[in-house]
């Protein structure tokens, strides 16, 4: 992946894949550090399936015999010098998955953030009915899109709809850029 | 300036289109979205398409959809084009370019383009 964005997307369609009703992908930016934590309230791993995840040769899909994502995405964070944790559980208020990366953004193995617009619209796109809730804090700032928000403007029309992807990638640039505006 | 005002207009012009929702009469153009497909460069193929469908007005012929590994991670990004009782059209090593292609040609006109898919993959 030569993205940190792509592996985001990666670990995001996870949590739609198993239909989690609510997911969220927050970023905590300073100077020195990247946090990225992909939450989901679905159906949780076992223990057994937890211990096997960050091992390539796992996988619970059938058409192939390898899995890379969470393998990938914990070899981009600890080559900075940071971690990935990942948490998990089948039920109780705490049911379902959260996934959380440290890099340490100055390391010279550090992997850019890339294009995480493009990413948010992917899974916007393709969280479906479910809920997916944005947050990117950079140095105190914010960047923020919530699914629901949108939906309660839209009604039954879906997010996947060409013409709300376009107007979603715009409000999303638009934010970006009154960051970087304030910055200058 | 993009507002939730704007996105209201939205609403109103799409709520009258029938086809928006995925599984109804027009066209599903699929695009895999697993490990395999986002790290051969699916992303910006996706992004691509559902521009292209937004700035062509194709929005209420065909949607666009996510799907997870098909079992071909050597030909990804993979497309997949099902419409109606039609044989499904696979595409194959697919760019933001020939995603273009795929869109004017093959759901706007109704030519898949064929030196694009599977079948004509020369490795």
């Amino acid at each position: 992946m030569k993205e940190l964005s792509l592996n985001i997307l990666d670990i995001a369609q996870n949590s739609f894949a198993v239909g989690a009703p609510n997911t969220s992908v927050v970023l905590d930016e300073t100077d020195d550090t990247l946090r990225i934590t992909v939450s989901d309230d679905g159906c949780g791993m076992s223990p057994e399936t937890l211990k096997k995840v960050s091992d390539p040769f796992f996988t619970t899909r059938t058409t192939r015999k390898v899995g890379l994502g969470i393998p990938l995405f914990r070899l981009a964070a600890e080559q900075t010098g940071g971690y990935v944790n990942i948490k998990s559980s089948q039920s109780g208020k705490d049911r379902g998955t959260v996934t959380e990366g440290l890099f340490y953004k100055k390391h010279i193995d550090f992997t850019p953030l890339g294009d995480i617009v493009s990413t948010v619209c992917s899974m916007m796109q393709g969280c479906g009915e479910n809920n997916l809730l944005f947050v990117h804090r950079i140095n105190g700032k914010e960047v923020r899109l919530d699914s629901r928000e949108l939906r309660s403007v839209l009604g039954d029309i879906p997010l996947s709809v060409p013409e709300v992807q376009q107007w979603i990638r715009g409000y999303l640039e638009q934010q970006y850029d009154e960051i970087k505006n304030n910055n200058i | 300036m993009k507002t939730l005002e704007e996105l209201a207009q939205i609403r109103e012009r799409m709520k009258d289109k029938v086809n928006l929702r995925e599984g109804q009469n027009g066209i599903r153009i699929v695009v895999g979205m697993a490990t395999c497909g986002i790290a051969a460069g699916a992303r910006p193929v996706l992004n691509t398409l559902v521009e292209e469908v937004a700035k062509q007005g194709l929005s209420d012929k065909a949607t666009v959809t996510q799907t997870g590994c098909i079992g071909i991670c050597q030909y990804e990004p993979v497309v997949e084009v099902f419409e109606g009782s039609k044989e499904k059209v696979t595409y194959v090593k697919v760019t933001p370019d020939m995603a273009k292609r795929i869109v004017t040609e093959h759901i706007r006109d109704g030519k898949p383009v064929a030196e694009y898919t599977i079948g004509n993959y020369k490795i």
